[in-house]
């Protein structure tokens, strides 16, 4: 990119919100300020999805992980006891193991990067209604993973109505 | 001036002086001026009207002729009041939570096509756009609730988050028997799939004989998305004082406020684009006499639009006027036990309907 244009700017402006809120979330010693930080992660990662034409999945990260995790993850930090006085840091520190770990990894993503292709911007823009491909797509060569998936959340969802119950003998007073 | 699809967004996008996308954020700032003026006059001045009508009173009468420059007084008051952030609060969140909480009614807008030469950002996921982005201001309310540090204000909020949550899930599958008949998301091309000569016989409420079940769905449970009654236990006055934004005063409570109506016309206006037509005339043709012809256009959609939206807020202000509030339970059960079923059972309906029925 040798000069700016609007849309650039506002690319930048949406990594630098992505980039600085995750790292805030993760160096902030309130717990619920990291989730509400949390918030801008997701937004910002949810424009990132937009500006790689990917559209359906930007709205889909907003409705699953701003609408279902995170208010999710609100509710579970605002209902424990004492949440403002509770220590971020473990007493078990692994300083050492934890830095090779992430160097390694860093290693091993900037190599595949550089081994590999460098970046690799589409030929074409994308074209049409990407929800209807995503809907042919996903009943007709997905349609195996897709039916699993729903099973497993059904599970999911039968398991935590079987939870939140209340229990027979309890209720009849 | 063209008569084609968006030819006004997109000529306020070109419109790029120096190199500066000032059209952008012209475009942006329609909407945005529009929540506020009608937020002013119909909104706060409007619902105070009718319910005074409603109740045998006469309402604000003092300000003006019939109160009308009451809301005016009501604005300098809160322009000039002091601007308090409780001691105790989390400064942070108390400040930050009005702001996030307008932002996610106000993005709502940007897919809400106003007119047939009019729509803020014509994507093609658009309806879903409009569902999805409610949750953003699901966390304004927590952040104002928390921020309080108060616990009215933390119920408040609980309840309000745990409301709109569960009746996304009706909404959403009641929205979807609309797309459904529409075969698009594109906020766009469901008003142009309800266009015809027949007026409001085209409009996808009377297109199904089951559509009037998610129609209704989707009403009911917009008025729980909203907070309005007989949905309004979030800030039921006689419980929790006024819910999240109890500890709020001055401008902070009023950019609340504006969030709340913002929301309100965002509701009307998906419920009348996706099952009466958006900006479509309902008036028919009758015979040579081209009524239907006469009363569409660009700017012809910008009326039938807010008059829509703005009958769909008078029925909102009417049952707040009329129903008496529900309990926490009964309106769970109601979500899940009696809307979220009949959401499921229209789904299928129409999709029958949509496949053996041309």
């Amino acid at each position: 990119m040798s000069y700016l244009t609007p849309y650039t700017v506002i690319f930048y402006i949406f990594a630098a919100i992505t980039v600085l809120s995750a790292a805030f979330v993760v160096f902030t010693r309130n717990v619920i300020y990291s989730a509400f930080a949390l918030l801008f992660t997701f937004f910002g990662v949810a424009a990132l999805y937009v500006f790689l034409s990917a559209d359906f999945i930007a709205v889909t990260q907003v409705v699953v992980y701003v609408g279902g995790i995170l208010v999710l993850l609100l509710f579970g930090v605002m209902f424990t006891n004492s949440i403002m006085n509770a220590k971020p840091k473990s007493d078990v520190l692994h300083i050492i193991p934890g830095t090779l770990l992430l160097l390694a990894m860093i290693g091993a993503l900037l190599y595949t990067f550089y081994t590999t292709h460098s970046w690799m911007p589409s030929e074409t823009m994308l074209q049409g209604s990407i929800v209807e491909r995503i809907g042919f797509e996903t009943m007709s060569r997905y349609v195996l993973p897709f039916e699993m998936a729903s099973i497993l959340l059904l599970a999911a969802l039968i398991g935590a109505a079987f939870l939140a119950r209340f229990d027979k003998p309890a209720n009849h007073e | 001036m063209g008569n084609s699809l968006n030819a006004w967004s997109e000529a306020l996008t070109g419109f790029a002086p120096m190199g500066l996308p000032l059209g952008m954020v012209i475009l942006a700032a329609i909407p945005l001026v529009f929540i506020a003026v009608y937020a002013l006059t119909y909104g706060v001045y409007g619902e105070r009207k009718i319910s005074a009508f409603m109740q045998d009173r006469l309402g604000p009468m003092e300000v003006g002729k019939w109160g009308i420059l009451q809301t005016l007084a009501d604005i300098l008051k809160l322009l000039q009041k002091e601007d308090i952030v409780p001691s105790s609060a989390d400064k942070f969140l108390f400040v930050i939570g009005p702001g996030i909480l307008f932002v996610g009614s106000f993005l709502a807008y940007a897919v809400l096509p106003f007119s047939p030469a009019f729509i803020g950002a014509s994507l093609n996921v658009g309806l879903f756009f409009a569902i999805g982005i409610v949750s953003i201001e699901v966390v304004g309310i927590l952040a104002a609730g928390w921020g309080s540090n108060n616990k009215w204000s933390l119920y408040g909020a609980v309840r309000s988050v745990a409301q709109i949550v569960s009746y996304e899930i009706p909404a959403a599958i009641a929205l979807l028997c609309g797309a459904m008949m529409a075969g698009t998301l594109d906020m766009q091309q469901i008003n142009v799939m309800q266009s015809g000569p027949w007026g409001f016989a085209n409009f996808f409420l009377f297109q199904s004989p089951i559509a009037w079940l998610p129609f209704l769905i989707y009403f009911i449970a917009s008025l729980a998305e909203v907070n309005r009654a007989p949905f309004d236990i979030p800030e039921a006055e006689s419980e929790l004082v006024a819910g999240y934004f109890t500890e709020y005063s001055g401008m902070k409570f009023a950019v609340i406020f504006l969030a709340e109506y913002g929301s309100m016309f965002m509701v009307s206006a998906i419920i009348s684009i996706v099952f009466l037509g958006g900006w479509n005339s309902p008036l028919p043709n009758i015979g040579s006499f081209a009524l239907n012809d006469m009363t569409n256009g660009p700017v012809w959609g910008v009326f039938w639009m807010v008059m829509k939206g703005f009958f769909f807020i008078f029925v909102q202000m009417w049952l707040r006027w009329t129903l008496p509030r529900l309990r926490v339970d009964q309106l769970m059960y109601l979500c899940w036990k009696v809307l979220t079923p009949f959401a499921f059972v229209s789904f299928v309906l129409t999709a029958i309907w949509e496949i053996y029925v041309p």
